[in-house]
């Protein structure tokens, strides 16, 4: 929940990207998306994992449960 | 300090963003979330702090507990609605993010009616 939670999705963001890139100028259009979407995948499961912690803390600071 | 910290992580953040935006809007705009989601955990533990804090004073000021209760439940309703729609504005989505204020604002004023009803019985009850 610190900082590097931060520094990981930008790890794999710029991955993502140089990866993207390498395929499609080698050709390899689909395999491209589908590198995008298993990059744009793996965030969005640690996103949620985070959101999921966050709400809970609101909730229970708010008394919104 | 912790504002130290939070304006420091705003900074990192904001670069990064700055990089995914050109190259992977989709993945940018998780890790606005993911930036926002971090600040506001370095101020939870103090947010709690002074909620229980107000919680004993309107104790204390023989408030009944509903009314507090309900205040820091809009409050918290107020953040998350506007956490969500800073978040879809960002990403481009003005429509999506309107509708949440929206929503929030329902739910809020859903929660305000029995203070609102308790205060009409209230002046109903001194008026002559």
């Amino acid at each position: 929940m610190g900082v590097d939670l931060i520094f990981r999705i930008a790890a794999i963001g710029i991955l993502v990207a140089v990866l993207n890139q390498l395929l499609v100028r080698s050709g390899r259009e689909e395999q491209a998306m589908m590198t995008t979407l298993a990059g744009l995948i793996v965030v969005l499961l640690i996103i949620v994992r985070e959101i999921a912690v966050l709400f809970d803390t609101v909730k229970t600071i708010f008394r919104l449960n | 300090m912790e504002i130290v910290q939070i304006v420091g992580i705003g900074l990192v953040s904001t670069v990064i963003l700055l990089i995914l935006r050109r190259q992977k809007p989709e993945i940018a705009v998780l890790a606005g979330t993911a930036a926002g989601a971090v600040i506001f955990m370095i101020i939870a533990a103090k947010l709690s702090a002074v909620a229980d804090l107000l919680e004993e004073y309107a104790a204390r000021a023989d408030i009944s507990p509903m009314y507090f209760t309900a205040v820091l439940k809009i409050t918290g309703i107020a953040y998350i609605a506007e956490f969500g729609a800073e978040i879809c504005r960002d990403a481009g989505e003005g429509a999506i993010a309107a509708k949440i204020e929206m929503a929030g604002k329902v739910i809020i004023i859903a929660l305000a009616v029995p203070i609102i009803t308790s205060l009409l019985d209230l002046v109903l009850k001194i008026m002559p």
